[in-house]
């Protein structure tokens, strides 16, 4: 008790926390049993119910204030309404230069995509505590640094483009491929992401990476329908039904790509859109130009390396050339040890040791992968490609 | 909000030798950013500091000695040059003042927001202190 007036420097702040402790105690104790020291316990909890209650009264004199700056401001909004699209404009805010770059694509897809926590952390390949983390840190210097919620000025927004194109990535990828649930493809997400990709590109229709980026979104989405089976397993690009494809999204996506490239220099999303459209424009996989492939990835690793897109890169190589060259590339990656929790890594390198013969090296490989698999679909598929090379 | 904006070069310390076109070039954009910050209301206090090499500190160790030595309180290539006191509408607008600031290339200027002491009942000096005077 002494310690926590000390503490707070206010006795009856102090005793109200620490009777709030013990009526917590009193609830979780008897069935999550007593903690080893149940003296430090009541003081922490003590100690965190007065800084809430400190944070709660501050926080009605701040209400009081922001009411009156939400006035001020919804009537500067009706004066210079020029932007359509209330969740555009909360993504921009999202992605205020002031916030950190891993910061500014949580925020949003906290706030605007619904995502959890945990989803987050996911999509991000950082642990969920650190994540946890990294979202309220933001929010709170949105707050103390004083932030806007107001619509960047025209000068502004190429500024802030670059990290707006990622989030809606990000939101599209995690409805793409889940990393949780047992529903591969959340069709509210990746049509968001789309819709917003869609307002971003009629307000910005000279802008090369906005048209690269809806362009590559639909021409993934146009594989939706293939990309599961009837049984709700995962269909690899090469064994799925072209007939399944969205025609109407793959004419989109081909056309959006073409207005992208022509505004060159090609940026990352412009040229991942190029690959997506080699993709679709083969009727069947053998038709499908992988050298060239191949060498895009090429292009985009050097403009942007990263761990994943070399993976990408290795199988496109391991199709143009073999698997054999392939596993070099993957292996190379395997001993920088930056992508051994990622699943696709393992699930790749299973691939290629199984087309080059190598059976029981494949299993291991399979095995690594359904450990690291975060979803029913992708265990699902691991699973059949063990019980194929007999080690199910 | 208040924001407290440091700036952080490095040193000139070239002053002594200066032409007095030289000086004129070097202060001249200063002033005119006072003025700028005066005329739209946003300034409440500003400095230019002397070099570091003017500095002195006072430290308190854990054991509660105060010692006091010569120079800043970090030796370091880049130091603390001066500072502004801006009352901004919000962080984009203090950026904005942030970016016009005349440093020289390869300088820095931070943004802080400052706490507002009068938000839990306590003295708000620049308030007394206007009223003072």
């Amino acid at each position: 008790m002494a310690t926590l007036i000390r503490l707070l420097g206010d006795f009856d702040l102090a005793e109200e926390a620490v009777q709030e402790a013990f009526a917590v105690a009193m609830e979780r104790w008897p069935s999550a049993g007593v903690p080893a020291n149940p003296g430090a316990w009541i003081l922490t909890t003590a100690r965190n119910a007065a800084i809430d209650r400190l944070r709660r009264e501050r926080r009605l004199a701040e209400k009081r204030e922001l009411l009156g700056r939400e006035l001020e401001l919804e009537e500067k909004e009706a004066e210079v309404d020029d932007f359509p699209d209330d969740r555009l404009r909360l993504i921009f805010t999202c992605c205020h230069p002031a916030l950190a770059p891993e910061a500014r694509v949580a925020l949003t897809l906290r706030s605007l995509g619904g995502l959890t926590t945990p989803e987050i952390a996911r999509a991000f390949l950082v642990a969920e505590s650190a994540m946890a983390q990294r979202i309220v840190r933001a929010k709170r210097k949105i707050r103390a640094a004083g932030i806007p919620y107001v619509v960047p000025e025209g000068h502004e927004l190429p500024d802030r483009l670059a990290s707006v194109l990622a989030v809606l990535y990000l939101v599209f990828n995690e409805g793409y491929s889940a990393s949780s649930g047992d529903s591969l493809v959340r069709r509210e997400l990746c049509a968001e992401a789309i819709r917003l990709g869609g307002v971003l590109a009629a307000l910005m229709p000279d802008e090369s990476e906005v048209l690269g980026l809806l362009a590559l979104m639909l021409l993934q989405d146009s594989r939706r329908d293939a990309r599961v089976d009837g049984a709700g397993e995962m269909v690899l690009l090469e064994d799925q039904n072209r007939e399944l494809w969205d025609g109407g999204e793959i004419e989109a996506g081909l056309q959006l790509c073409r207005r992208a490239l022509a505004l060159a220099p090609a940026g990352r999303y412009a040229l991942q859109a190029a690959i997506a459209a080699e993709h679709a424009r083969a009727a069947e996989p053998s038709a499908t130009d992988w050298a060239r492939i191949a060498a895009m990835y090429g292009v985009l690793e050097m403009a942007h390396p990263s761990p994943v897109v070399a993976l990408n890169r290795a199988a496109a190589v391991a199709m143009a050339e073999g698997p054999e060259r392939g596993l070099e590339l993957i292996d190379e990656l395997v001993s920088e040890g930056r992508l051994n929790a990622y699943y696709p890594l393992h699930t790749a390198r299973a691939d290629l040791l199984r087309r080059a013969d190598h059976a029981a090296e494949a299993l291991e490989a399979y095995r690594g992968a359904l450990a690291l698999a975060t979803n029913d679909v992708e265990r699902a598929f691991v699973e059949r490609r063990l019980r194929e090379l007999g080690g199910g | 909000m208040r924001y407290l904006l440091t700036l952080i070069g490095e040193e000139g310390g070239r002053e002594d030798d200066m032409t007095p076109e030289q000086w004129r070039a070097a202060m001249d954009p200063w002033n005119d950013y006072n003025r700028q910050v005066l005329d739209a209301g946003v300034f409440v206090a500003g400095d230019g500091l002397h070099p570091s090499s003017t500095a002195t500190t006072v430290r308190l160790a854990e054991s509660g000695d105060q010692t006091v030595t010569d120079g800043p309180f970090a030796e370091t290539k880049e130091q603390l040059g001066g500072f502004y006191v801006l009352e901004c509408v919000d962080l984009d607008e203090a950026l904005d003042w942030a970016k016009k600031v005349p440093i020289r290339p390869g300088g820095a200027v931070e943004v802080r927001p400052a706490m507002d002491f009068s938000e839990f009942g306590y003295l708000d000096p620049y308030a007394e202190a206007a009223s003072a005077r």
